[in-house]
């Protein structure tokens, strides 16, 4: 899988420009994930790729569209040093797996990684190199688990936590 | 155990007797909230739980996004929302404000649990209330259950002293904190306010603070209510929660507002935050005076007392958007809209206006516009070439009237 490197602050209207959201389909969004910031990115992601970024990756406004696109583009998970706190819920509700890594900086774009969910470990294969992922909290984990908040509160509920 | 307003709000909401920082919560929520651009998003998921709101006087809809349509995307998107209000008998559906501030008007009381599809709900915290933005899906969640989880946040202090100068105002001190902390200097945090600026701070002012909380990327932005905040919410009552003198913070700030100058926050990001003597005589083509953060009548007051009598640079449109209706009827009786139309402003109905580049004034490629809003993102207002400046309404206003990036004080 390749890695498209973004840096740190990466906002929402970076990845979905608030002009582009008059939509809810999951495929016109796709279609517009990066789409002025790195318009190659659409046109090349494939399947399972992931996103590596440094700090605060998805600030900005609340728009849940914006990791609906990259997940509907294809991206398997987005591993950043940090993340901003309503885009990590979003992307948790929505079932796009989301990694914290301290050490992002040593994945360049373009590198073939592998994430080993179970493990939490990243391989960066063109480096050569393990990195770890900090687990989530067991009850964001449970709702991952689940595939997201809809799943969760129709299966399990509030009440049974 | 000595708790933050934060933490107790949060125990309360849950039914515990307290919680600390980084316990998880399932709180119940007093408001839900989504306004026209992630209302859709969050109907979708709403249905897939179940049909039914867990309460038709606690969820609220807003257009306030794209008021009137301009687009047939966006009237699409109306008309979704707009049956969702219909089947679901929904009492609270608005198209006369911004969202924030009609919950601020209407509904928010101390004590509350609110949560909004928008990340600027945490401007209603300046009512002593936990108000926090979140995602489609949650909200979706929410408006099916009357619940949300919460991971509860550790706090920061805010502790801002002293009175600004002439000239200098909540927004400015708030822009001056987001450049000294970062984009992202607050992350998942409470953002507490407090100290005699803000005691002696109107309400309105402490919303502009508020507001700006997510910018630093803080959860929530809180200041215990007061007299003057009871005042300001006439008949709701509430619960008052404050912070124990022994809480503990992550980190506190000692602020001393009486030196600082009108700052702005220049392209792209937030927290690039200078005193506007570094930019003044940069070239504008328009300045935009409303949003959720600096779109209520004081803020019209001040920008009105700088143009009236005058007329705006040749070249610049200058768009006023009040933030609800309330403010825009507040506006036209104290003759502000008047003077502003005089002075050659555009004024829009009560909504975001031009704040998300959808309509009511975007920009093209090589403009600079300075706004009273929150955010200065590339692309936020129209071409991705086109440069924001954030700044104070004073300073919006004298730049109108100069056509380039103008301290206020030389003007008032
Ligand atoms: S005024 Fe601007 S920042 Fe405030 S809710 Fe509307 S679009 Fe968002």
């Amino acid at each position: 899988m390749r890695a498209w490197k973004f840096g740190d602050d990466i906002n929402t209207d970076i990845i979905t420009p608030g002009r582009y959201t008059v939509t809810t389909d999951k495929k016109r969004l796709s279609e517009i994930a990066f789409i002025e910031y790195r318009p190659e990115f659409v046109k090349q992601v494939k399947e399972g790729d992931v996103i590596v970024a440094g700090n605060n990756f998805g600030c900005g406004s609340s728009r849940e569209h914006s990791p609906v696109a990259i997940k509907a583009a294809g991206v398997g998970a987005v591993v950043a040093k940090s993340f901003a706190r309503i885009f990590f819920r979003n992307a948790i509700n929505i079932g796009l797996p989301l990694f914290v890594c301290e050490d992002t900086e040593k994945i360049d774009d373009g590198d073939a990684v592998e994430i080993d969910f179970k493990t939490g470990e990243i391989r960066d294969k063109t480096k050569g190199l393990v990195l770890k992922v900090k687990p989530l909290p067991p009850f964001m984990q449970k709702i991952v688990d689940r595939g997201g908040l809809v799943e969760f509160l129709r299966s399990d509920g509030y009440d049974n936590v | 155990m000595a708790s933050t307003i934060t933490e107790k709000i949060l125990a309360h909401a849950s039914h515990q007797n307290e919680v600390a920082a980084g316990d998880f919560a399932i709180a119940d929520v007093n408001y839900v909230m989504a306004h026209d651009s992630t209302a859709p998003l969050a109907i979708e998921a709403f249905y897939s739980i179940t049909d039914k709101v867990f309460n038709k006087d606690k969820v609220i809809i807003v257009f306030d996004h794209f008021f009137p349509a301009p687009t047939v995307a966006g009237a699409t998107l109306h008309q979704k929302s707009r049956k969702f209000v219909a089947d679901q008998q929904l009492s609270g559906f608005f198209t006369n404000g911004v969202c924030h501030q009609l919950l601020v008007e209407k509904f928010v009381s101390p004590g509350d649990v609110v949560v909004g599809a928008d990340s600027h709900t945490c401007t209603e915290g300046a009512l002593g209330a936990f108000t926090t933005g979140l995602g489609s899906t949650d909200i979706g969640g929410s408006m099916a259950t009357g619940k949300c989880w919460f991971k509860v946040p550790e706090s920061l202090k805010f502790n801002l002293t002293g009175q600004t100068r002439k000239g200098v105002y909540a927004k400015d001190v708030i822009l001056s904190i987001i450049g000294d902390v970062g984009a992202d200097g607050a992350l998942y945090k409470a953002c507490e306010f407090t100290g005699d600026y803000v005691d002696n701070a109107t309400v309105s002012s402490r919303l502009t603070l508020c507001n700006m909380a997510i910018e630093m990327g803080g959860k929530n932005g809180i200041i215990e209510a007061d007299q003057k905040t009871l005042d300001f919410l006439g008949g709701r009552t509430g619960k008052i929660f404050r912070s124990d003198k022994e809480a503990s913070y992550k980190d506190e700030y000692e602020i001393e507002v009486g030196e600082l100058e009108p700052q702005v926050a220049l392209p792209a990001s937030v927290d690039n935050v200078k005193p506007v003597s570094a930019v003044e005589g940069r070239k504008i083509d328009q300045a935009f005076l409303g949003t959720c953060t600096n779109g209520r009548l004081e803020d019209i007051e001040v920008a009105t007392k700088i143009l009236k009598g005058k007329k705006i640079a040749r070249n610049v449109r200058l768009i006023v958007s009040p933030a609800s209706e309330d403010i825009y009827f507040a506006a036209l009786e104290e003759g502000y809209l008047e003077a502003l139309v005089k002075a050659g402003a555009t004024v829009c109905n009560a909504s975001c206006g031009p704040c998300i580049g959808r309509h009511e004034g975007v920009l093209c490629e090589g403009e600079t516009c300075v706004s009273s809003m929150n955010r200065n993102f590339t692309g936020r207002m129209g071409d991705p070439k086109a440069d924001i400046i954030l700044a104070s309404p004073a300073t919006v206003a004298a730049s109108a009237l100069t056509g380039k990036i103008a301290d206020p004080r030389d003007y008032m």
